[in-house]
Protein backbone atom coordinates (compact mmCIF):
# COMPACT_ATOMS: atom_id res chain seq x y z
CA UNK A 1 0.00 0.00 0.00
CA UNK A 2 2.92 2.45 -0.47
CA UNK A 3 1.81 5.60 -1.28
CA UNK A 4 4.87 7.84 -3.00
CA UNK A 5 5.48 10.44 -0.47
CA UNK A 6 8.08 12.10 -2.57
CA UNK A 7 5.10 13.13 -4.79
CA UNK A 8 2.58 14.29 -2.47
CA UNK A 9 2.35 17.84 -1.72
CA UNK A 10 -0.04 19.74 0.62
CA UNK A 11 -3.47 20.31 -0.82
CA UNK A 12 -3.89 24.35 -0.80
CA UNK A 13 -6.80 25.59 1.05
CA UNK A 14 -8.68 29.00 0.23
CA UNK A 15 -8.52 30.98 -3.29
CA UNK A 16 -11.57 32.44 -4.40
CA UNK A 17 -14.01 30.35 -6.21
CA UNK A 18 -15.88 31.46 -9.06
CA UNK A 19 -19.47 32.99 -9.49
CA UNK A 20 -21.71 34.39 -7.20
CA UNK A 21 -22.14 33.36 -3.37
CA UNK A 22 -25.63 32.16 -3.39
CA UNK A 23 -26.83 28.89 -2.65
CA UNK A 24 -28.38 27.71 -5.63
CA UNK A 25 -28.24 29.12 -9.70
CA UNK A 26 -30.76 26.16 -10.62
CA UNK A 27 -33.87 27.19 -12.30
CA UNK A 28 -35.09 24.41 -12.16
CA UNK A 29 -37.85 22.76 -9.43
CA UNK A 30 -35.15 21.10 -7.47
CA UNK A 31 -37.80 21.21 -4.59
CA UNK A 32 -40.26 19.18 -5.57
CA UNK A 33 -38.57 15.58 -5.27
CA UNK A 34 -37.23 16.26 -1.43
CA UNK A 35 -40.86 17.82 -0.54
CA UNK A 36 -42.39 14.79 -2.05
CA UNK A 37 -40.03 12.45 -0.10
CA UNK A 38 -40.73 14.11 3.11
CA UNK A 39 -44.05 14.62 2.60
CA UNK A 40 -44.55 10.00 1.97
CA UNK A 41 -42.09 9.87 4.41
CA UNK A 42 -43.69 11.72 7.59
CA UNK A 43 -46.91 9.88 6.05
CA UNK A 44 -45.33 6.48 6.73
CA UNK A 45 -44.04 7.54 10.10
CA UNK A 46 -47.02 9.09 11.39
CA UNK A 47 -49.12 5.57 10.50
CA UNK A 48 -46.31 3.50 11.30
CA UNK A 49 -46.56 5.25 14.74
CA UNK A 50 -50.06 4.88 15.28
CA UNK A 51 -50.14 1.02 13.78
CA UNK A 52 -47.40 0.62 16.63
CA UNK A 53 -48.86 2.46 19.99
CA UNK A 54 -52.41 2.43 19.68
CA UNK A 55 -53.47 0.08 16.42
CA UNK A 56 -52.96 -2.98 19.15
CA UNK A 57 -56.76 -4.29 17.76
CA UNK A 58 -57.73 -6.01 14.42
CA UNK A 59 -54.42 -6.16 13.21
CA UNK A 60 -55.73 -10.28 12.95
CA UNK A 61 -58.49 -11.01 10.58
CA UNK A 62 -58.84 -14.40 12.24
CA UNK A 63 -61.76 -15.30 10.00
CA UNK A 64 -59.52 -15.26 6.64
CA UNK A 65 -56.53 -15.88 8.61
CA UNK A 66 -54.86 -12.43 7.74
CA UNK A 67 -51.98 -11.22 9.93
CA UNK A 68 -51.20 -7.31 9.48
CA UNK A 69 -47.26 -7.42 8.84
CA UNK A 70 -46.32 -5.08 11.50
CA UNK A 71 -47.60 -7.46 14.51
CA UNK A 72 -45.62 -10.20 13.10
CA UNK A 73 -44.62 -12.58 14.34
CA UNK A 74 -47.25 -11.58 17.14
CA UNK A 75 -45.46 -11.93 20.17
CA UNK A 76 -46.88 -10.55 23.80
CA UNK A 77 -50.02 -11.34 25.43
CA UNK A 78 -52.39 -9.17 22.97
CA UNK A 79 -51.99 -11.79 20.88
CA UNK A 80 -54.18 -14.46 22.51
CA UNK A 81 -56.60 -11.63 22.95
CA UNK A 82 -57.21 -10.93 19.21
CA UNK A 83 -57.27 -15.01 18.93
CA UNK A 84 -53.86 -15.44 16.99
CA UNK A 85 -52.86 -19.25 17.95
CA UNK A 86 -49.13 -18.88 16.95
CA UNK A 87 -47.58 -16.83 19.81
CA UNK A 88 -44.97 -18.69 21.43
CA UNK A 89 -42.76 -16.28 22.76
CA UNK A 90 -42.97 -13.13 25.35
CA UNK A 91 -46.27 -13.79 26.95
CA UNK A 92 -45.24 -11.79 29.50
CA UNK A 93 -44.43 -8.40 27.22
CA UNK A 94 -48.17 -6.47 28.27
CA UNK A 95 -47.01 -3.87 25.05
CA UNK A 96 -47.28 -3.61 21.44
CA UNK A 97 -45.45 -6.31 20.03
CA UNK A 98 -45.25 -4.01 17.17
CA UNK A 99 -42.22 -2.15 19.37
CA UNK A 100 -40.43 -5.11 19.72
CA UNK A 101 -40.44 -6.49 15.73
CA UNK A 102 -40.71 -2.78 13.95
CA UNK A 103 -36.86 -2.34 15.48
CA UNK A 104 -35.86 -4.34 12.89
CA UNK A 105 -37.01 -3.55 9.24
CA UNK A 106 -36.80 0.37 10.90
CA UNK A 107 -32.93 -0.34 11.43
CA UNK A 108 -32.82 -1.51 8.37
CA UNK A 109 -34.09 1.17 5.96
CA UNK A 110 -32.95 3.50 8.33
CA UNK A 111 -29.20 2.23 7.55
CA UNK A 112 -30.66 1.33 3.74
CA UNK A 113 -28.04 2.89 1.02
CA UNK A 114 -31.08 4.41 -0.96
CA UNK A 115 -33.11 5.81 2.29
CA UNK A 116 -29.53 7.16 3.55
CA UNK A 117 -29.54 9.33 -0.03
CA UNK A 118 -33.48 10.37 0.59
CA UNK A 119 -33.50 11.48 4.14
CA UNK A 120 -30.10 13.18 4.05
CA UNK A 121 -31.38 15.50 1.29
CA UNK A 122 -34.75 15.75 1.93
CA UNK A 123 -34.94 16.26 6.31
CA UNK A 124 -30.86 16.89 7.06
CA UNK A 125 -30.69 19.10 3.57
CA UNK A 126 -26.83 18.04 3.47
CA UNK A 127 -27.30 18.67 0.50
CA UNK A 128 -31.57 19.25 -0.40
CA UNK A 129 -30.31 19.20 -3.93
CA UNK A 130 -27.46 18.66 -6.07
CA UNK A 131 -25.81 21.97 -6.50
CA UNK A 132 -27.47 23.52 -3.98
CA UNK A 133 -25.71 24.66 -1.08
CA UNK A 134 -25.73 22.63 2.51
CA UNK A 135 -28.08 23.85 5.06
CA UNK A 136 -25.19 23.24 7.87
CA UNK A 137 -21.82 25.08 8.25
CA UNK A 138 -19.67 21.66 9.47
CA UNK A 139 -20.27 18.68 7.89
CA UNK A 140 -18.46 14.98 9.15
CA UNK A 141 -20.40 12.65 7.44
CA UNK A 142 -20.50 9.41 8.88
CA UNK A 143 -17.25 9.65 10.18
CA UNK A 144 -18.59 9.82 13.61
CA UNK A 145 -21.59 8.18 16.18
CA UNK A 146 -24.46 8.35 15.40
CA UNK A 147 -24.10 8.13 11.60
CA UNK A 148 -21.14 5.61 11.73
CA UNK A 149 -23.64 3.27 12.96
CA UNK A 150 -24.78 3.43 9.20
CA UNK A 151 -21.93 0.87 8.83
CA UNK A 152 -23.83 -1.92 10.69
CA UNK A 153 -26.28 -2.34 7.55
CA UNK A 154 -25.50 -5.47 6.78
CA UNK A 155 -26.90 -6.90 10.17
CA UNK A 156 -29.68 -5.46 9.46
CA UNK A 157 -30.60 -7.11 6.19
CA UNK A 158 -29.78 -10.33 7.70
CA UNK A 159 -33.00 -9.51 10.37
CA UNK A 160 -34.51 -8.48 7.57
CA UNK A 161 -34.36 -12.08 5.58
CA UNK A 162 -35.82 -13.62 9.30
CA UNK A 163 -38.84 -11.00 8.64
CA UNK A 164 -38.97 -11.99 5.20
CA UNK A 165 -39.22 -15.57 5.75
CA UNK A 166 -41.82 -14.67 8.44
CA UNK A 167 -43.73 -12.57 6.79
CA UNK A 168 -43.74 -15.73 3.67
CA UNK A 169 -45.03 -18.09 6.18
CA UNK A 170 -48.15 -15.60 7.21
CA UNK A 171 -48.73 -14.97 3.44
CA UNK A 172 -49.43 -19.00 2.90
CA UNK A 173 -50.64 -19.27 6.44
CA UNK A 174 -53.42 -17.22 4.95
CA UNK A 175 -54.52 -19.29 2.23
CA UNK A 176 -55.05 -22.49 4.60
CA UNK A 177 -58.70 -21.74 6.65
CA UNK A 178 -58.30 -21.62 10.40
CA UNK A 179 -60.79 -25.05 10.59
CA UNK A 180 -59.23 -26.55 7.43
CA UNK A 181 -58.78 -26.43 3.54
CA UNK A 182 -57.74 -24.10 1.12
CA UNK A 183 -58.97 -20.78 0.34
CA UNK A 184 -58.20 -17.66 -1.74
CA UNK A 185 -58.79 -14.28 -1.12
CA UNK A 186 -57.73 -10.55 -1.86
CA UNK A 187 -56.28 -10.56 1.64
CA UNK A 188 -54.38 -13.40 0.71
CA UNK A 189 -53.48 -11.63 -2.78
CA UNK A 190 -52.46 -8.38 -0.63
CA UNK A 191 -49.99 -10.31 1.79
CA UNK A 192 -47.95 -12.35 -0.93
CA UNK A 193 -47.37 -9.36 -2.71
CA UNK A 194 -46.21 -7.51 0.54
CA UNK A 195 -44.18 -10.68 1.26
CA UNK A 196 -42.53 -10.29 -2.27
CA UNK A 197 -42.36 -7.04 -2.59
CA UNK A 198 -39.93 -7.32 0.63
CA UNK A 199 -37.74 -10.19 -0.60
CA UNK A 200 -37.38 -7.79 -3.88
CA UNK A 201 -36.45 -4.61 -1.41
CA UNK A 202 -34.05 -7.28 0.33
CA UNK A 203 -32.51 -8.93 -2.55
CA UNK A 204 -31.61 -5.93 -4.13
CA UNK A 205 -29.95 -4.28 -1.05
CA UNK A 206 -26.51 -3.14 -1.77
CA UNK A 207 -25.20 -4.63 1.21
CA UNK A 208 -27.00 -8.15 -0.06
CA UNK A 209 -24.61 -7.21 -4.09
CA UNK A 210 -21.48 -7.17 -1.37
CA UNK A 211 -22.16 -10.36 0.08
CA UNK A 212 -23.16 -12.14 -2.61
CA UNK A 213 -20.02 -11.73 -4.80
CA UNK A 214 -19.07 -7.88 -4.95
CA UNK A 215 -16.62 -8.18 -2.19
CA UNK A 216 -14.29 -10.87 -4.62
CA UNK A 217 -11.32 -9.41 -6.52
CA UNK A 218 -11.71 -12.32 -9.08
CA UNK A 219 -14.76 -13.45 -10.92
CA UNK A 220 -13.45 -16.12 -12.45
CA UNK A 221 -12.31 -18.09 -9.49
CA UNK A 222 -15.69 -18.25 -8.29
CA UNK A 223 -18.26 -18.30 -10.46
CA UNK A 224 -20.93 -19.75 -8.32
CA UNK A 225 -20.89 -16.28 -6.57
CA UNK A 226 -20.61 -14.41 -10.07
CA UNK A 227 -23.85 -15.83 -10.59
CA UNK A 228 -25.41 -14.82 -7.25
CA UNK A 229 -23.87 -11.05 -8.32
CA UNK A 230 -25.47 -11.15 -11.82
CA UNK A 231 -28.42 -11.95 -10.67
CA UNK A 232 -28.93 -9.37 -7.76
CA UNK A 233 -26.96 -6.76 -9.78
CA UNK A 234 -30.34 -5.52 -12.35
CA UNK A 235 -32.55 -5.95 -8.67
CA UNK A 236 -29.50 -3.02 -7.07
CA UNK A 237 -30.82 -0.82 -9.99
CA UNK A 238 -34.21 -1.14 -9.22
CA UNK A 239 -33.54 -0.46 -5.52
CA UNK A 240 -35.15 2.68 -4.62
CA UNK A 241 -38.14 1.28 -7.08
CA UNK A 242 -38.53 -1.40 -4.54
CA UNK A 243 -37.54 0.65 -1.77
CA UNK A 244 -40.95 2.97 -1.94
CA UNK A 245 -43.13 -0.11 -3.28
CA UNK A 246 -42.65 -2.30 -0.18
CA UNK A 247 -42.93 0.87 2.61
CA UNK A 248 -46.00 1.66 0.83
CA UNK A 249 -47.54 -1.94 0.48
CA UNK A 250 -46.70 -2.76 4.04
CA UNK A 251 -48.42 0.49 4.80
CA UNK A 252 -51.34 -0.75 3.04
CA UNK A 253 -51.25 -4.34 3.90
CA UNK A 254 -51.54 -3.17 7.64
CA UNK A 255 -55.00 -0.83 6.69
CA UNK A 256 -56.67 -3.70 4.32
CA UNK A 257 -56.02 -6.00 7.34
CA UNK A 258 -57.42 -3.77 9.92
CA UNK A 259 -60.56 -2.53 7.52
CA UNK A 260 -61.39 -6.34 6.94
CA UNK A 261 -60.83 -7.07 11.48
CA UNK A 262 -62.94 -4.60 11.82
CA UNK A 263 -65.86 -4.97 9.49
CA UNK A 264 -65.36 -1.85 7.35
CA UNK A 265 -65.08 -3.86 4.24
CA UNK A 266 -65.35 -7.04 3.21
CA UNK A 267 -62.36 -9.94 2.52
CA UNK A 268 -63.37 -10.69 -0.84
CA UNK A 269 -62.99 -14.55 -1.81
CA UNK A 270 -62.17 -15.63 -5.02
CA UNK A 271 -62.55 -19.42 -3.76
CA UNK B 1 -32.60 42.09 -32.90
CA UNK B 2 -31.01 39.06 -30.27
CA UNK B 3 -33.13 36.88 -28.91
CA UNK B 4 -30.64 35.28 -26.19
CA UNK B 5 -29.18 36.45 -22.90
CA UNK B 6 -25.93 34.96 -21.70
CA UNK B 7 -25.31 35.88 -18.50
CA UNK B 8 -21.83 34.92 -17.42
CA UNK B 9 -19.69 34.97 -14.95
CA UNK B 10 -16.66 37.01 -15.88
CA UNK B 11 -13.58 37.81 -12.92
CA UNK B 12 -11.09 36.16 -11.27
CA UNK B 13 -9.24 36.22 -8.01
CA UNK B 14 -9.94 39.27 -7.36
CA UNK B 15 -13.74 39.15 -7.82
CA UNK B 16 -16.04 38.99 -10.64
CA UNK B 17 -19.62 40.04 -11.66
CA UNK B 18 -22.56 38.07 -13.49
CA UNK B 19 -22.34 40.58 -17.04
CA UNK B 20 -25.27 39.82 -19.86
CA UNK B 21 -24.53 39.27 -23.44
CA UNK B 22 -26.80 39.77 -26.04
CA UNK B 23 -26.78 37.49 -29.12
CA UNK B 24 -28.68 35.83 -31.95
CA UNK B 25 -29.59 32.14 -31.20
CA UNK B 26 -28.50 29.48 -34.07
CA UNK B 27 -30.04 26.35 -35.07
CA UNK B 28 -28.36 22.98 -33.87
CA UNK B 29 -25.84 24.87 -31.33
CA UNK B 30 -24.62 23.71 -28.24
CA UNK B 31 -23.34 25.94 -24.93
CA UNK B 32 -19.99 26.08 -26.32
CA UNK B 33 -20.71 26.88 -29.84
CA UNK B 34 -22.31 30.28 -28.42
CA UNK B 35 -19.71 31.05 -25.72
CA UNK B 36 -17.07 30.36 -29.26
CA UNK B 37 -19.42 33.44 -30.98
CA UNK B 38 -19.30 35.76 -27.81
CA UNK B 39 -15.61 35.29 -27.89
CA UNK B 40 -15.29 36.34 -31.67
CA UNK B 41 -17.60 39.23 -31.85
CA UNK B 42 -17.71 40.61 -28.24
CA UNK B 43 -15.66 39.40 -25.77
CA UNK B 44 -12.61 38.16 -26.87
CA UNK B 45 -11.08 38.67 -23.61
CA UNK B 46 -13.54 35.62 -22.05
CA UNK B 47 -11.42 33.14 -20.87
CA UNK B 48 -12.78 29.22 -21.01
CA UNK B 49 -10.97 25.80 -21.41
CA UNK B 50 -12.18 23.64 -24.41
CA UNK B 51 -10.13 21.16 -26.64
CA UNK B 52 -12.77 18.10 -28.40
CA UNK B 53 -16.06 19.34 -28.64
CA UNK B 54 -16.88 15.97 -28.58
CA UNK B 55 -17.61 15.02 -25.06
CA UNK B 56 -14.65 13.16 -24.35
CA UNK B 57 -11.87 15.66 -23.24
CA UNK B 58 -13.44 16.79 -20.33
CA UNK B 59 -12.38 20.45 -20.42
CA UNK B 60 -15.28 22.50 -20.99
CA UNK B 61 -17.14 21.60 -17.59
CA UNK B 62 -19.12 24.46 -15.96
CA UNK B 63 -22.23 25.30 -14.41
CA UNK B 64 -25.06 25.93 -16.74
CA UNK B 65 -27.99 27.45 -14.91
CA UNK B 66 -26.48 26.34 -11.63
CA UNK B 67 -26.17 22.32 -12.94
CA UNK B 68 -22.46 21.30 -13.43
CA UNK B 69 -22.70 20.26 -17.40
CA UNK B 70 -19.89 20.16 -20.08
CA UNK B 71 -20.42 23.18 -22.28
CA UNK B 72 -19.85 21.00 -25.70
CA UNK B 73 -22.74 18.65 -25.09
CA UNK B 74 -25.50 20.59 -23.70
CA UNK B 75 -27.55 22.07 -26.47
CA UNK B 76 -28.73 25.41 -26.59
CA UNK B 77 -33.07 24.06 -27.72
CA UNK B 78 -32.75 21.67 -24.22
CA UNK B 79 -32.38 24.60 -21.97
CA UNK B 80 -35.32 26.58 -20.60
CA UNK B 81 -36.37 30.30 -22.06
CA UNK B 82 -35.00 32.90 -20.40
CA UNK B 83 -31.07 34.11 -19.52
CA UNK B 84 -28.56 31.03 -19.28
CA UNK B 85 -26.28 31.37 -16.66
CA UNK B 86 -22.77 30.01 -17.19
CA UNK B 87 -20.48 29.89 -14.48
CA UNK B 88 -17.24 28.54 -13.68
CA UNK B 89 -16.94 25.20 -11.23
CA UNK B 90 -17.87 26.13 -7.64
CA UNK B 91 -15.71 24.05 -6.11
CA UNK B 92 -12.19 24.97 -7.26
CA UNK B 93 -10.43 28.18 -7.05
CA UNK B 94 -10.99 30.52 -9.59
CA UNK B 95 -8.22 31.18 -12.42
CA UNK B 96 -10.19 33.73 -14.63
CA UNK B 97 -13.93 34.08 -15.87
CA UNK B 98 -15.09 30.62 -16.71
CA UNK B 99 -11.22 28.59 -16.06
CA UNK B 100 -11.05 27.27 -12.59
CA UNK B 101 -7.77 25.98 -10.90
CA UNK B 102 -8.55 21.79 -10.72
CA UNK B 103 -4.95 20.95 -9.24
CA UNK B 104 -6.63 19.74 -6.11
CA UNK B 105 -7.45 16.93 -8.25
CA UNK B 106 -4.03 16.11 -9.30
CA UNK B 107 -2.85 16.05 -5.76
CA UNK B 108 -5.38 13.38 -5.01
CA UNK B 109 -4.88 11.40 -8.04
CA UNK B 110 -0.86 11.48 -6.63
CA UNK B 111 -1.71 9.86 -3.58
CA UNK B 112 -3.28 7.08 -4.71
CA UNK B 113 -1.27 3.88 -4.17
CA UNK B 114 -0.50 2.70 -7.88
CA UNK B 115 -1.50 -1.17 -9.38
CA UNK B 116 0.95 -3.58 -7.86
CA UNK B 117 0.38 -6.59 -10.16
CA UNK B 118 2.58 -9.88 -8.64
CA UNK B 119 6.06 -10.85 -10.34
CA UNK B 120 5.36 -11.94 -13.80
CA UNK B 121 4.43 -15.66 -14.20
CA UNK B 122 5.92 -17.86 -17.19
CA UNK B 123 3.76 -16.59 -19.96
CA UNK B 124 2.81 -13.81 -18.94
CA UNK B 125 -0.78 -12.32 -16.74
CA UNK B 126 -3.94 -13.73 -17.76
CA UNK B 127 -6.93 -12.09 -16.97
CA UNK B 128 -10.79 -13.75 -17.52
CA UNK B 129 -12.80 -11.59 -19.72
CA UNK B 130 -15.79 -11.48 -16.87
CA UNK B 131 -12.93 -9.68 -14.85
CA UNK B 132 -12.00 -7.30 -17.28
CA UNK B 133 -15.33 -6.02 -17.56
CA UNK B 134 -15.83 -5.23 -14.26
CA UNK B 135 -13.27 -2.45 -14.48
CA UNK B 136 -14.19 -1.26 -18.21
CA UNK B 137 -17.18 1.20 -16.56
CA UNK B 138 -14.78 2.75 -14.28
CA UNK B 139 -11.85 3.10 -17.20
CA UNK B 140 -14.85 5.56 -19.08
CA UNK B 141 -14.31 8.56 -16.93
CA UNK B 142 -13.01 11.52 -18.36
CA UNK B 143 -11.67 13.58 -15.90
CA UNK B 144 -14.11 16.30 -16.27
CA UNK B 145 -14.53 16.70 -12.20
CA UNK B 146 -17.92 17.62 -12.57
CA UNK B 147 -18.52 14.86 -9.85
CA UNK B 148 -15.42 16.49 -7.95
CA UNK B 149 -17.47 19.95 -8.30
CA UNK B 150 -20.38 18.99 -7.54
CA UNK B 151 -19.62 16.82 -4.10
CA UNK B 152 -21.20 19.06 -1.27
CA UNK B 153 -17.96 17.33 0.65
CA UNK B 154 -15.89 19.76 -0.53
CA UNK B 155 -18.00 22.06 -2.56
CA UNK B 156 -19.74 23.63 1.01
CA UNK B 157 -16.81 22.46 3.20
CA UNK B 158 -13.76 23.75 1.92
CA UNK B 159 -11.59 22.41 5.01
CA UNK B 160 -12.55 18.72 4.00
CA UNK B 161 -10.05 19.15 1.10
CA UNK B 162 -7.20 18.27 2.73
CA UNK B 163 -8.36 14.55 3.32
CA UNK B 164 -11.17 13.82 0.58
CA UNK B 165 -10.54 12.11 -2.44
CA UNK B 166 -13.76 12.84 -4.25
CA UNK B 167 -15.54 10.50 -6.12
CA UNK B 168 -13.74 10.89 -9.54
CA UNK B 169 -10.89 9.43 -7.34
CA UNK B 170 -13.15 6.52 -5.21
CA UNK B 171 -13.80 4.91 -9.13
CA UNK B 172 -9.79 4.41 -9.31
CA UNK B 173 -9.91 3.17 -5.62
CA UNK B 174 -12.42 0.92 -6.28
CA UNK B 175 -11.24 -0.39 -9.95
CA UNK B 176 -7.60 -0.92 -8.20
CA UNK B 177 -9.30 -2.67 -5.43
CA UNK B 178 -11.54 -5.24 -8.04
CA UNK B 179 -8.69 -5.85 -9.96
CA UNK B 180 -7.73 -9.37 -9.63
CA UNK B 181 -4.14 -9.00 -10.87
CA UNK B 182 -3.54 -6.26 -7.69
CA UNK B 183 -2.10 -7.03 -4.58
CA UNK B 184 -2.11 -3.78 -2.79
CA UNK B 185 -5.16 -3.67 -0.06
CA UNK B 186 -6.19 0.08 -0.11
CA UNK B 187 -9.75 -0.22 2.57
CA UNK B 188 -7.45 1.43 5.39
CA UNK B 189 -5.99 4.06 3.62
CA UNK B 190 -9.10 5.12 1.63
CA UNK B 191 -11.54 4.60 4.85
CA UNK B 192 -8.97 6.51 7.38
CA UNK B 193 -7.07 9.11 4.70
CA UNK B 194 -9.19 9.38 1.98
CA UNK B 195 -12.59 10.92 3.77
CA UNK B 196 -14.66 7.55 2.22
CA UNK B 197 -16.62 8.02 5.38
CA UNK B 198 -17.49 11.18 4.54
CA UNK B 199 -19.49 10.75 1.49
CA UNK B 200 -23.41 10.68 2.32
CA UNK B 201 -24.21 8.74 -0.81
CA UNK B 202 -26.32 11.50 -2.28
CA UNK B 203 -25.62 10.16 -5.78
CA UNK B 204 -24.76 13.92 -6.86
CA UNK B 205 -21.88 12.64 -8.59
CA UNK B 206 -23.80 10.10 -10.56
CA UNK B 207 -26.61 12.58 -11.73
CA UNK B 208 -23.73 14.83 -13.41
CA UNK B 209 -21.44 11.77 -14.83
CA UNK B 210 -21.40 12.55 -18.53
CA UNK B 211 -20.21 9.12 -19.09
CA UNK B 212 -23.01 8.17 -16.83
CA UNK B 213 -20.55 5.56 -14.83
CA UNK B 214 -22.35 4.66 -11.62
CA UNK B 215 -20.29 6.39 -9.56
CA UNK B 216 -21.90 5.82 -6.02
CA UNK B 217 -23.78 1.72 -6.69
CA UNK B 218 -20.89 0.64 -8.64
CA UNK B 219 -17.93 2.23 -6.60
CA UNK B 220 -18.24 4.18 -3.62
CA UNK B 221 -20.88 1.98 -1.70
CA UNK B 222 -18.54 -1.55 -2.87
CA UNK B 223 -15.83 0.45 -1.58
CA UNK B 224 -17.92 1.27 1.48
CA UNK B 225 -19.12 -2.42 1.97
CA UNK B 226 -15.47 -3.43 1.46
CA UNK B 227 -14.50 -0.63 4.55
CA UNK B 228 -16.82 -2.42 6.90
CA UNK B 229 -15.14 -5.97 5.59
CA UNK B 230 -11.84 -4.47 6.99
CA UNK B 231 -13.00 -2.39 9.66
CA UNK B 232 -16.29 -2.65 11.33
CA UNK B 233 -17.91 -5.92 10.70
CA UNK B 234 -17.31 -7.72 14.28
CA UNK B 235 -17.57 -11.11 12.80
CA UNK B 236 -15.27 -10.39 9.91
CA UNK B 237 -13.00 -9.43 12.30
CA UNK B 238 -13.20 -12.29 14.21
CA UNK B 239 -12.80 -14.54 11.81
CA UNK B 240 -9.43 -13.01 10.87
CA UNK B 241 -8.68 -13.83 14.55
CA UNK B 242 -9.21 -16.90 14.44
CA UNK B 243 -8.06 -18.21 11.55
CA UNK B 244 -5.29 -15.67 11.89
CA UNK B 245 -5.38 -13.91 8.48
CA UNK B 246 -4.26 -10.47 7.86
CA UNK B 247 -6.37 -8.28 5.73
CA UNK B 248 -4.39 -9.52 2.74
CA UNK B 249 -4.80 -12.59 1.83
CA UNK B 250 -1.61 -15.09 2.16
CA UNK B 251 -1.33 -15.15 -1.75
CA UNK B 252 -1.42 -11.41 -1.97
CA UNK B 253 1.10 -10.51 0.54
CA UNK B 254 3.27 -13.34 -0.68
CA UNK B 255 3.27 -12.09 -4.19
CA UNK B 256 4.78 -8.28 -2.41
CA UNK B 257 7.60 -10.88 -1.58
CA UNK B 258 10.94 -10.08 -3.55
Amino acid sequence: MAVDDATITEVQLGGRRGGPDVATLRTDKWWKLPVTTVAVLSAFIVYATWAAFFGTSNFFYEAHNLLSPFYSPCLGSICKTQGVTSSPFLGWWQLSPALIILVFPLGFRMTCYYYRKAYYRSFWRSPVACAVQDAHSTYSGETRAPLILQNIHRYFFYFGLVFNVLLTIDAVQAFIWPGGGVHMSVGTLVLCLNASLLWLYSLSCHACRHLCGGQVRNFSKHPIRHKLWKFVTPLNAKHMQFAWMSLIVVAMTDVYVRLVASGTITDFKIF
Amino acid sequence: MADLTMRIWRGDQDGGELVDYEIDSQEGEVVLDVIHRLQATQAPDLACRWNCKAGKCGSCSAEINGMPRLMCMTRMDQLPEGPITITPMRTFPIIRDLVTDVSFNFEMAKRVPAFNPPAMPEGGYRMQQIDVERGQEFRKCIECFMCQNVCHVIRDHEENKVNYAGPRFFIRYAELEMHPLDTNDRRELVREKMGLGLCNITKCCTEVCPEHIKITDNAIIPLKERAVDAHYDPVAWLGRKITRRTKRSAAEAAADRP
